[in-house]
């Protein structure tokens, strides 16, 4: 068997995927942080305390990997789902009865849940350290916009399936924007904006629409919110989150007492 | 309506596996604690551990006889008290009380034995009121699940951080440094981090495929924009904002607060002038910020999800915990402005009313005089109480923050109070709003 595993180790074809050995001794250990690209993220070597599971609780770490799962996930489940009026319900029922594998939208809704916890629980955790303090300021600000682009994501997310659940919620939420000062039409102030006369903020111009893209949660709204579930949303998400890594590195690692 | 006999024999199951996994939990503490005996106490607490499992193994196999009646369950009279006693003032009084007592008396409270002598007693609650059927109807929501679960991590991630600021702050108090220090020696990342991090991975994902065979998403009938269903809520992250409209109205708890609280979030670590307690778990270091976040994280966001989800029922009515969500309850509400309040009730005159065919002017000038009252309060609040503040209990914040640094703080603070505050007069005068200008559509 040893040998197996050997020639496999010596071949051309693993050599030319990895580009060092295996990481047994300390030298490969170190070869191997800063050759493969996916852990190249991390630095060589860490502070013990840094990785502490009572310092940090993973948070972080299990919120990028819930992200991930998401994305997995996610992908998946719009091989089955078309964002109609028509069908979206229909394709969320044959999700649930008819696909094989039937707990994918199961574990697509949990993750979101649970992304959206322990989202939370991280910052608590970056709050409860310090870690926001100089130098590490700007990555908490980054931070709070990644925790405002989960919500987001759960939030458009919540339509899709076009049940009860789905468009009452999302009309609950998006009648704030109604409200918004100035730029609702039930707003304070909106009658600011009037020019010559005619209104400019009605309820086919506020934000409230701009949000829906329709006077109420309609087909149109399904449509924005898909893609801004599955494109807009995420692919901010993953720039910022690589800057959120990066900024953890350059800002010198994980925080620790000077 | 009370628990029915079919019900309690579909939560018989799974009640008994519930109070077994305790009485598990309870018998690896015991057996642990039995091992090293020689610490103080030990001895004891292993014993009542033993006792505890014990006690929990009777209680699942009550439950799992599936007899109605034998199923534990909190008694009838507790819960109608429980019932009567919970409205919104009580339970936000009371949660705050409770963080309270946790924090002052922290020291106590984090001890590992009182920590688990309190998740036992939230565990047996827990159980016995999921054998009442309104309780376990809301509770057992698909959507609603993963908040039980925020709540019980909340409490266990708070309990392990407050932990270690305790023993960092007996250190400090000592001149050591605190405990991160000790283990500030570098240690290669293949292996040690990258073998917690796959051990985290496939905890999470059988975690998660565990949650997703067990628990059903939930899927309800076809959307049908003319059947409301009664109450219509929010996604669960967001009811602590929906909770936020029974106080003010929508322009300010749905755009202006959480607008706000995404800037103050962000502004942060720019307020926060305090270099001390960066990178270690501390609160005597840090006691203000340490309030201030805690107050609103807390008190502020936690809790009022929790009540949004489990207590407001149809018509975003107050429902104790065991209560049926009748759609029939009806709440008296009679809440007055401000301005009625001071020109009707105090000085016995009409609301100052422009004289019909008034130039707009004129017309906004009555709408001032009888606003005047609220105007005048807000306008203190906001613009005067400040630099009060600055010159007497925010003395040394101003001198360390400068002008605008202390400005932006001060007032996100009072906008963060805003939310209390007005909870408070809600309370206790009935208060409606404190400006009320429909003409401009602009209440608060
Ligand atoms: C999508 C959400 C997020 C992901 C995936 C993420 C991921 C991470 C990871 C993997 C780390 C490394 C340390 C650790 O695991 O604790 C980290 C650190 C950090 N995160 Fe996040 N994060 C997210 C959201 C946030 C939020 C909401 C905040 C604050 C408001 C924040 C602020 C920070 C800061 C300041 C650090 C540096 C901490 C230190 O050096 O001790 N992050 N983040």
């Amino acid at each position: 068997m040893a040998s197996i595993g050997e020639t496999i180790r010596t071949s051309q074809i693993w050599k030319s995927i990895f580009r060092h050995p295996m990481p047994l001794d300390r030298r490969n250990r170190i070869v191997v942080m800063l050759t493969n690209f996916f852990l190249h993220l991390h630095p060589v070597s860490i502070k013990k305390q840094g990785i502490a599971l009572s310092f940090t609780w993973c948070m972080g770490g299990v919120t990028f990997f819930l992200f991930l799962v998401e994305t997995v996930t996610g992908v998946l489940l719009m091989f089955y789902y078309r964002p109609t009026l028509e069908w979206a319900y229909n394709d969320i029922l044959a999700l649930r009865d008819v696909t094989s594998l039937g707990i994918l939208r199961e574990l697509h809704r949990w993750a979101a849940h649970a992304m959206v916890i322990t989202t939370w629980l991280h910052m608590y955790r970056v709050f409860l350290t310090g870690s926001y303090k100089p130098p590490r300021e700007f990555n908490w600000v980054i931070g709070v916009i990644l925790l405002l682009l989960t919500l987001l994501l759960s939030f458009t997310g919540y339509l899709l399936p076009w049940d009860q659940l789905a468009i009452w919620a999302i009309t609950v939420g998006s009648n704030m924007a109604r409200a918004t000062p100035i730029l609702g039409y039930e707003g304070p102030g909106q009658q600011l904006l009037t020019i010559g006369g005619i209104d400019m903020i009605t309820d086919a111009s506020d934000a409230r629409f701009g949000l829906l893209g329709a006077r109420f949660v309609g087909e149109e709204t399904l449509n924005r919110f898909y893609v801004l579930h599955c494109i807009a949303i995420p692919l901010a998400a993953a720039l910022l989150l690589a800057i959120h890594f990066w900024r953890v590195r350059k800002d010198g690692g994980i925080s620790g007492p000077l | 309506m009370h628990s029915n006999g079919l019900f309690l024999q579909d939560v018989s199951g799974f009640l008994g596996v519930y109070y077994t996994s305790i009485a598990l939990m309870n018998g690896v503490a015991a057996v642990l604690l039995w091992r090293n005996s020689q610490q103080k106490g030990g001895f004891l607490w292993s014993v009542i551990w033993a006792i505890t499992a014990c006690v929990m193994l009777v209680l699942a196999s009550f439950a799992l006889s599936g007899v109605a009646e034998m199923v534990p369950a909190l008694p009838a009279v507790v819960r109608d008290i429980v019932n009567k006693l919970s409205g919104p003032v009580i339970y936000t009084v009371g949660t705050m009380v409770m963080l309270t007592v946790l924090f002052v008396f922290r020291e106590f409270f984090v001890k590992p034995m009182v920590a688990w002598t309190g998740l036992n007693i939230s565990l047996i609650v827990m159980g016995l009121s999921m054998a009442d059927e309104n309780f376990a109807s809301i509770v057992m929501k698909a959507d609603n699940v993963p908040i039980v679960g925020l709540v019980f991590m909340l409490a266990f991630f708070t309990w392990l951080a407050t932990s270690q600021a305790v023993v960092n702050d007996r250190r400090i108090a000592q001149g050591l440094p605190p405990t991160e220090k000790l283990h500030d020696e570098k240690v290669l990342v293949w292996p040690d981090l990258v073998y917690t991090e796959l051990i985290c991975m496939i905890a999470v994902s059988a975690f998660l495929l565990l949650w997703a065979i067990y628990l059903r998403a939930p899927l309800e009938e076809p959307a049908s924009s003319v059947k409301t269903p009664n109450p219509s809520k929010a996604p669960w992250y967001f009811l602590g904002l929906q909770e936020m409209l029974v106080y003010f109205d929508p322009w300010y708890a749905g755009v202006v607060l959480p607008s706000l609280v995404i800037f103050g979030l962000m502004a942060i670590p720019y307020l926060d002038f305090n270099k001390k307690g960066n990178g270690y778990y501390s609160i005597s270091e840090r006691k203000f910020s340490y309030i201030v976040f805690q107050f609103g994280f807390l008190e502020l966001w936690i809790t009022l999800i929790i009540l949004g989800t489990f207590l407001r029922g149809p018509n975003w009515n107050f429902f104790g915990p065991f209560e049926y969500w009748s759609p029939y309850k009806v709440a008296v509400l009679n809440n007055v402005d401000l301005p009625q309040m001071f020109w009707v009730g105090l000085l016995d005159q009409p609301l100052p009313k422009s004289p019909a065919g008034s130039s707009g002017l004129m017309q906004a000038g009555y709408i001032l005089l009888r606003e005047s009252p609220g105007l005048i309060l807000l306008g203190s609040y906001l613009v005067l109480l400040p630099p009060l503040l600055a010159v007497t209990v925010f003395r040394s914040f101003y001198s360390k923050m400068g002008l605008i640094r202390y400005l932006v703080m001060s007032n996100l603070m009072l906008l963060m109070l805003s939310l209390p505050l007005k909870m408070i007069l809600r309370w206790t005068v009935n208060l409606k709003y404190l400006v009320s200008i429909p003409e401009f559509g602009l209440n608060f």
